[in-house]
């Protein structure tokens, strides 16, 4: 008896553990940046960027509000700090009893979505009004936007070139592929010269999809993909099942690192850091491996340049359209007593976070840059310059899907990356996910 | 009279704890699995839709498959722990050193053993497949990016996690066989094979029994190894119940039917706890 309580225990545990984990009151570190607020308004503000994993994006926002709080000495700005993914987690905690605070960090669209739903995100559009909208890159608020209201203002922009080892391109003559053909052209070389031509890490199957994203947008044009999934189109597209059997030949040609399906990005990244593997495509949060972080060897650094995903000839998509999206953004609680001063704090951080952010922490901003009076590595100023021309800025599609589908959809890249499937059926078990959601 | 206070004071905080730590978790859990529930906002209660679903989920019933073939490779596994144990015991030279050598793994915590294996499976870079080149062999597998071998792949650094564990757990069994019964036996002409399976083997009877259940259940609900290394991947070919549940819970904000599937996975948890119990009972345990 004894010994079947003891296993009966054993394996209650982990049942146990679930619903524990969801009660788990992790407390932050607080800070208090004054010692008591007095009679001043008190805005609370939780952000994810410690001082120690952090430090220049958490210096900024500290010296942000240390500026505000000079110009309205009536105000008091108390930040809670956490990583990432304790930050998550206190979030949902927070607003399953209704005690979101003031001011925080969200991400776009599929993240944001039971928020709204559950009338937690104050809409923003009023602080949008007069000059502030003009200010962001255009498509970076559509992010952040449900039945056209704005409820969280993006602070990142990321999008996805293709980083490329030039040494590795010159030793074998390949030039920049301008158009796909070239492109599959660059791929065989290096093929048949032994040489990795593309490092991808699949195990967390956005990776992937980033590929078939481009290969869609460049065939069927941006409007293709974005439509089957909001459903005014379908994903059975000929567009569509065209770009997973290109994506198809890339696998079947060799095109990817062996094993591309069992790494993570970390792990596929590392093959083009040791200039294993002459291309990788990722978003532009890599940048400063590649011009300022001093734990990259400057010789691999000047090693390095991108390229914008090449054109396909006879598609309707161009080479000025990306595939990226906004990564953080700033919510204001619909609970918020001190609503009105929020939000004035928020368009202030807003448009100060995109004066310092690229400069200071590498990071690019989802507010427009002016590049004429800034030290910048060439590399940002090139990318910040294609951002500025870039006709088109498609969201990640895993995250414009609900949880729901864009998991369909990412096991559909995997198993189309793996040879599992069909073209056909890739593009037909995605039409069937999203139209069973529509129901 | 006073006797039964005392009892009851003694044994209350560890009562408490268990109620609180695990048997509301549970009830709670049952309980969510009838809700409609992100994780966020509003339950709705949607009766036992969500236990129906699961009974014709195929994802579910497909992790289930590879959780319970984890559980046979482990319970198979118990035979080499055993046979490496009476070799041990066997006081051959430096048995106390190789004890140490395979109590390793049991202090390495599982992520840094994920790590490790992670660079041993590599495909180009990794140690088995630069091995299996060396042998001359082309086209090595790519392992853990391969549905058809990722799962195999995984259960051997699982079998080699635990191998410690119950081969200390087997040592120390067989430690405790009297001296005087083998000193007997080998009188009376016994040979070393003997000796090990018709008086050691059935000594240590119940405690084989034992590790039976605990190796089946802990991997009917593992978890930690197959998380790390390929996330349930390629496309689901590595999914467990456990990562299943995680997954519904924590990707795909499903807590009502994660909770469900907790609870499934706790009920063929005690489903199996029972039915080994049956099928291992011996009415005599073995007394010479």
């Amino acid at each position: 008896m004894k010994k079947k309580a003891f296993s009966a225990v054993a394996s209650l545990a982990l049942v146990g553990g679930l619903v524990l984990g969801g009660c788990s009151s992790s407390s932050g570190t607080s800070e208090d940046s004054s010692g008591s607020g007095g009679d001043k308004t008190v805005v609370k503000m939780m952000h994810l960027w410690p001082e120690g994993s952090a430090k220049a994006q958490y210096t900024i926002v500290n010296d942000i509000i240390k500026n505000y709080e000079k110009e309205h000495p009536d105000v008091d700005i108390q930040t809670e700090i956490l990583a990432n993914e304790q930050y998550k987690e206190k979030i949902k905690v927070l607003s399953a009893s209704n005690e979101l605070p003031d001011l925080g960090i969200t991400w776009a669209a599929g993240y944001m979505q039971p928020f709204v739903e559950g009338n937690m995100f104050a809409p923003l559009d009023d602080v949008l009004d007069g000059g502030l909208k003009e200010q962001f890159v255009p498509g970076t608020l559509e992010a952040f936007q449900t039945d056209s209201k704005t409820y969280g203002l993006p602070l990142e922009l990321n999008i996805a070139p293709v980083y490329y080892n030039k040494e590795i391109f010159k030793k074998y003559n390949l030039e920049v592929p301008k158009t796909y053909d070239e492109f599959l052209k660059v791929v065989k070389t290096l093929k048949d010269n032994d040489v990795t031509p593309i490092t991808v890490g699949n195990k967390d199957r956005w990776t992937g999809s980033m590929w078939y994203m481009y290969l869609a947008d460049r065939i069927g044009g941006p409007e293709t993909l974005n439509n089957a999934i909001n459903r005014t189109g379908s994903f059975e597209d000929p567009a569509l099942e065209k770009a997973a059997d290109e994506l198809k030949k890339l696998v079947d040609m060799d095109a990817f690192v062996k094993g591309y399906n069992g790494f993570s990005n970390d792990e596929a990244k590392g093959y083009f850091m040791n200039e294993q593997a002459a291309m990788y495509m990722m978003g532009t949060w890599e940048l400063p491996n590649y011009t300022t972080s001093p734990d990259v060897a400057q010789d691999f650094k000047d090693k390095v340049g991108y390229f914008k995903f090449p054109a396909y000839e006879g598609g309707k998509g161009n080479i000025d359209s990306f595939v990226g999206g906004p990564g953080v953004g700033l919510f204001v609680s619909e609970a918020s007593k001190v609503k009105d001063e929020t939000k004035d704090f928020v368009s202030y951080l807003v448009q100060e976070w995109g004066k310092r952010s690229v400069t200071e922490a590498g990071v690019i901003p989802a507010t427009k840059v002016d590049t004429a009076n800034t030290e910048l590595a060439q590399m940002y100023i090139d990318i910040l310059n294609d951002l500025g021309n870039a006709s088109n800025i498609t969201l990640y599609a895993d995250v414009q899907m609900s949880a729901r589908v864009a998991d369909v959809h990412l096991n559909q890249i995997q198993a189309l990356y793996g040879g599992e499937i069909s073209p056909k059926e890739f593009v037909k078990a995605q039409e069937e996910a999203l139209a069973a959601e529509k129901k | 009279m006073s006797n039964k206070y005392i009892i009851t004071l003694y044994t209350l905080p560890a009562l408490l704890l268990l109620l609180v730590l695990i048997y509301v978790p549970i009830a709670l859990s049952g309980y969510y699995g009838l809700m409609d529930w992100t994780g966020i906002g509003q339950m709705q209660f949607i009766g036992l839709e969500n236990y129906a679903n699961l009974m014709k989920d195929e994802k579910f019933w497909a992790s289930a498959g590879h959780s319970f073939l984890l559980g046979i490779f482990s319970v198979l596994s118990l035979l080499l722990y055993l046979a490496v144990s009476l070799v041990l015991v066997s006081k051959i030279k430096g048995s106390d050193f190789f004890r140490k050598i395979y109590l390793i793994p049991m202090l390495l915590s599982s992520v840094a053993i994920a790590q490790l294996w992670l660079k041993i499976f590599d495909p180009s870079n990794g140690m088995l497949n630069k091995l299996l080149e060396m042998f001359g062999v082309e086209n090595t597998p790519v392992w853990l990016a391969d549905p058809n071998t990722a799962l195999y792949a995984i259960f051997v650094p699982i079998v080699w996690q635990y191998a410690g564990f119950y081969i200390l757990i087997y040592y120390a069994a067989l430690k405790n066989v009297p001296e005087e019964i083998i000193e007997a036996a080998r009188i009376d002409g016994a040979t070393p094979l003997q000796i090990a399976l018709k008086i050691k083997l059935p000594m240590i009877s119940a405690v084989f029994k034992v590790t039976i259940m605990l190796s089946l259940v802990g991997s009917l609900k593992y978890f930690d190894l197959i998380y790390v290394m390929t996330g349930g991947g390629p496309n689901g070919a590595s999914e467990v119940m456990a990562s299943y549940m995680y997954k519904e819970a924590f990707e795909l904000n499903n807590f009502g039917y994660a909770s469900a599937v907790g609870f499934g996975l706790l009920v063929i948890c005690l489903g199996m706890t029972w039915l080994t119990s049956r099928l291992t009972k011996s009415n005599d345990d073995v007394q010479y």
